[in-house]
């Protein structure tokens, strides 16, 4: 079966600066994929291409066999791609559970599938206690989680979650980590943007290392922490020697 | 949860039947001319600033042109009656299509812009309207247009001896627009102007259409407020381009949906029902002086209600939000 | 008069620049600065030329005290704070011109036989009204004059940093009211000049802010919010315009012309031309 998406000598540059250069990579289906790097790296350059913000400076993207190249953000909803943002854009002034139809009006026209289905992604997210607080009330954690909820009621084949593990406390996180392997248990793919190693990998199955823009190393997450060149990338190269 | 929103719907429908029903009887205990045209002009106002707050509340493009569809209801109605003979009714019609469709040629430029830029874009398309039709001989310019009063008669719309049927259309008026509100409220279009309100790009990501969406909502408000400005231009039979699409119109669209709660179902039904009969209140009592105490009283009241109370009148009567913890 | 409608756009720019609020009564501080040079002359035969500075001073602590009572607390709005803002000082022209009708009366007024006034002067056999002459002047000096302001005093600088991170400039122990207060005292005193030129060939009523204010959004807005350097340049080219519009239309129809250009910048680029934000 071919990937659900494939990136193909994707470049991206803003003026003199290279965001992205012959970025190549895919996802397969039903797979936890991990885009990581050190800051300034590209990942949410990337992350933003395949989200369908902007196209790319050159290459091509394809998801579910589909070239999206050119495709805009809202019509890559549709076909199935959902995403979470990094600094978190809920609606303020909506309810929570009006912050979740509005992704569940994609796949539901009718008011009240879209409501019914809304509750089941509340259900399932957690987030069911919190249904008519104002989005606006929630704390930072519940507000990542209500991204997330956001997206699955889009029905998405491909989650794309930015940092949404970043800034968590431990047990916060470790609920965000149950949750994530939860979404993958429904079918659903997860590409994932982390900053920080640690809360990742244990949860991917697969990690890409992004650096200065570029696909670093591409492997299992076990493998990867130990590549001397992600360590030289992350710590410099004092500690690579080292290691 | 479902039972709870379902029921909240259905009392607020109650409440504006059972409120349109208090409204459609006063006229048996008012009889007195002037308090019946202030009657008539809250009717309006409230309407028309239902029909303003949908692209400007709920959709978030704040626009300060309405003005501009307001006088084209007006002028598209009498050129109509007068040039051609069409009956108002058809003008109505005809006026709120040529609103819509302008409002959604105007949305392509229009809608690329953010914040103050939008704004100010929109003041200045009603100017531009406003100078247009000042030069627009045809259309009688500074001189405006007469409508021939030939009796009263529904078929034209005129009435001479009594104010009763233009309130019945006001009551209509407003309560179309508030229906229309109500029922958006709830569908697709509701839910993706109020996003799109919020946030632009997480709409985008949902799935949204955005730009679609803030053509909609023009549409649906440029439509309603043309309707009520061939009421208001058959309603004092008499239009030129100042007292049809003057700035005022734009402000006092907006100011009671801002008054009353902006983006709310209720903040400009409200708003209408306190502003306007202080409008024309404070104008009866002190505008004759001609020495502006009106506008004292009428721009202190702005600015003290708009600090004091940011989120509108409506949300001295919205409970508290629970804001408990998580569990 | 493009030069002048830079110096009313200037002050609002500076304003809206500072702080992202727009004042909406900006037209109103113009009248009432036209007014008070009015007075000046009317009671104490004082030149509109040498009453501006006095005006603008005057200007300067009515702005300041208009941002301590009012601005400020539309500035803390929690919700709507646009809107909030937009309204307040919506709500404030209208005091502002209901005062005017109340203490002035609604009828037109205007500077006879000032120095400027109706006169003209020829050079090099193009004959020039004094009074636009001397307003260009005027307004040139002002932009020069804030230019180094802005860039070469302390306060210049605590004004630009306090508008890029007032959080930051607090905790160098600046005051964020002070600074902004200062500002509004600014962008009025800058309006108080214009309208004290102006009041010696302008008539002078309680409305005349109106037709002046929008003619300064747009130039704001042509410029590009929060660029001083955009107002001025805009004033220009709102200037020409008009100049130009005013050649090939008839007189009812110049503001047309402003606006158009208005709509054709923005359209291509929606931040104006000098935007940055």
């Amino acid at each position: 079966m071919t990937a659900l998406l494939e990136t193909r000598g994707v470049w991206q540059r803003f003026g003199g600066l290279v965001a992205n250069s012959d970025v190549s990579i895919s996802v397969g289906r039903g797979e936890i994929v991990g885009l990581i790097g050190p800051n300034g790296a590209g990942k949410s350059t990337l992350f933003n291409l395949i989200a369908g913000v902007l196209p790319p400076t050159q290459g091509s993207i394809l998801f579910d066999g589909e070239d999206v190249t050119q495709m805009p953000a809202a019509q890559r909803c549709q076909r199935g791609v959902g995403r979470t943002f990094q600094v978190v854009k809920s609606f303020e002034t909506m309810t929570v559970i009006d912050n979740v139809i509005v992704g569940a009006l994609v796949r539901n026209t009718v008011m009240r599938e879209a409501r019914r289905k809304a509750h089941e992604v509340l259900e399932f997210t957690g987030l069911a206690a919190r249904a008519d607080v104002l989005a606006s009330d929630l704390v930072p954690a519940e507000k990542r989680r209500l991204e997330v909820a956001r997206a699955l009621a889009t029905e998405p084949k491909l989650l794309l979650l930015d940092e949404v593990l970043t800034g968590l406390t431990p047990t916060e996180a470790q609920t965000g980590v149950a949750l994530v392997r939860k979404v993958r248990d429904t079918g659903i793919t997860v590409l994932m943007v982390e900053h920080v190693m640690e809360i990742v990998m244990p949860l991917v199955d697969r990690a890409i290392v992004l650096d200065l823009g570029k696909v670093l190393v591409e492997g299992k997450p076990a493998d990867v922490v130990r590549d001397p060149k992600v360590i030289k990338a992350y710590l410099g190269d004092r500690h690579a020697v080292g290691a | 949860m479902d039972k709870e929103f379902a029921a909240r719907r259905r009392r607020d429908l109650i409440i504006a039947a059972v409120l349109a029903g208090i409204a459609a009887l006063t006229p048996l205990f008012v009889k007195d001319v002037v308090v019946q045209n202030i009657l008539i002009l809250t009717l309006m106002y409230a309407g028309l600033s239902q029909s303003w707050n949908i692209l400007s509340g709920y959709c978030g493009q704040i626009s300060l042109g309405h003005a501009l569809y307001f006088g084209l209801g007006a002028y598209t109605t009498e050129l109509l009656f007068t040039k051609f003979g069409v009956l108002p009714w058809f003008g109505m019609l005809a006026g709120g299509v040529v609103s819509a469709l302008i409002a959604m040629g105007l949305g392509y430029p229009f809608f690329r812009l953010r914040g103050h830029y939008f704004v100010i874009a929109t003041i200045v398309i009603a100017e531009i309207g406003l100078l247009l039709f000042h030069n627009w001989d045809w259309a009688g310019a500074a001189m405006g247009i007469t409508i021939p009063i030939r009796g009263d008669s529904w078929l034209k719309f005129q009435f001479l001896r009594t104010k009763l049927p233009y309130f019945y259309f006001a009551l209509a008026l407003c309560c179309l627009a508030w229906f229309v509100t109500w029922w958006l409220e709830d569908s697709k279009w509701g839910f993706w102007w109020r996003a799109v309100k919020d946030n632009p790009d997480a709409a985008e990501s949902l799935g949204v259409d955005v730009f679609n969406s803030k053509m909609g909502a023009a549409a649906v408000s440029a439509f309603l407020v043309a309707v009520g400005g061939s009421f208001y231009a058959q309603f004092v039979s008499y239009i030129d381009p100042e007292s049809v699409m003057g700035f005022q119109f734009s402000l006092l669209m907006a100011l009671p949906a801002v008054l009353g709660g902006i983006g709310t179902l209720w903040g400009p039904v409200l708003g209408a029902a306190i502003l306007i009969p202080l409008t024309e209140l404070t104008r009866f009592k002190f505008g004759g002086s001609g020495r502006g105490v009106d506008l004292i009283v009428y721009g202190t009241l702005i600015v003290l209600i708009s600090l004091a109370l940011p989120r509108g009148l409506l949300s001295l009567f919205s409970r508290p939000k629970k804001t408990g913890a998580a569990r | 008069m493009g030069l002048l409608y830079g110096l009313i756009a200037v002050g609002l720019a500076l304003i809206f620049g500072l702080m992202d609020v727009t004042n909406f009564a900006h037209g109103e501080f113009l009248m009432i600065a036209m007014y008070l040079s009015f007075f000046l002359f009317a009671f104490f035969a004082i030149d509109p030329l040498l009453s501006a500075p006095l005006v603008a001073a005057a200007l300067f602590i009515f702005g300041a005290v208009v941002y301590l009572l009012i601005v400020r607390f539309a500035m803390r709005a929690k919700a709507n704070a646009g809107m909030v803002q937009i309204f307040t000082t919506f709500g404030l022209a209208i005091v502002m011109r209901g005062l005017a009708q109340f203490f002035f009366t609604p009828d037109y007024r205007s500077i006879p036989h000032s120095w400027l006034g109706g006169k003209t002067i020829s050079i090099a056999g193009i004959f020039l009204p004094e009074p636009q002459l001397v307003g260009a002047l005027v307004s040139i000096l002002a932009f020069v004059g804030l230019y180094f302001f802005i860039h070469r005093t302390d306060f210049g600088r605590a004004l630009e940093a306090t508008r890029e991170d007032p959080g930051a400039v607090a905790l160098v122990g600046i005051d964020k009211n002070r600074v902004f207060a200062f500002g509004w005292g600014l962008g009025a005193a800058l309006v108080g000049l214009a309208g004290a030129i102006m009041a010696s060939f302008f008539y002078i009523y309680p409305d005349v802010g109106a037709s002046f204010a929008l003619i300064a959004y747009v130039t704001v807005a042509l410029g590009g919010f929060g660029s001083v350097f955009g107002a001025f340049a805009g004033g220009i080219i709102v200037g020409l315009v008009e100049a130009t519009t005013a050649l090939v239309l008839p007189p009812s129809l110049k503001s047309v012309g402003i606006y158009a250009v208005y709509l054709l910048v923005v359209f291509i680029r929606p931040r104006g031309l000098f935007g940055s934000i």
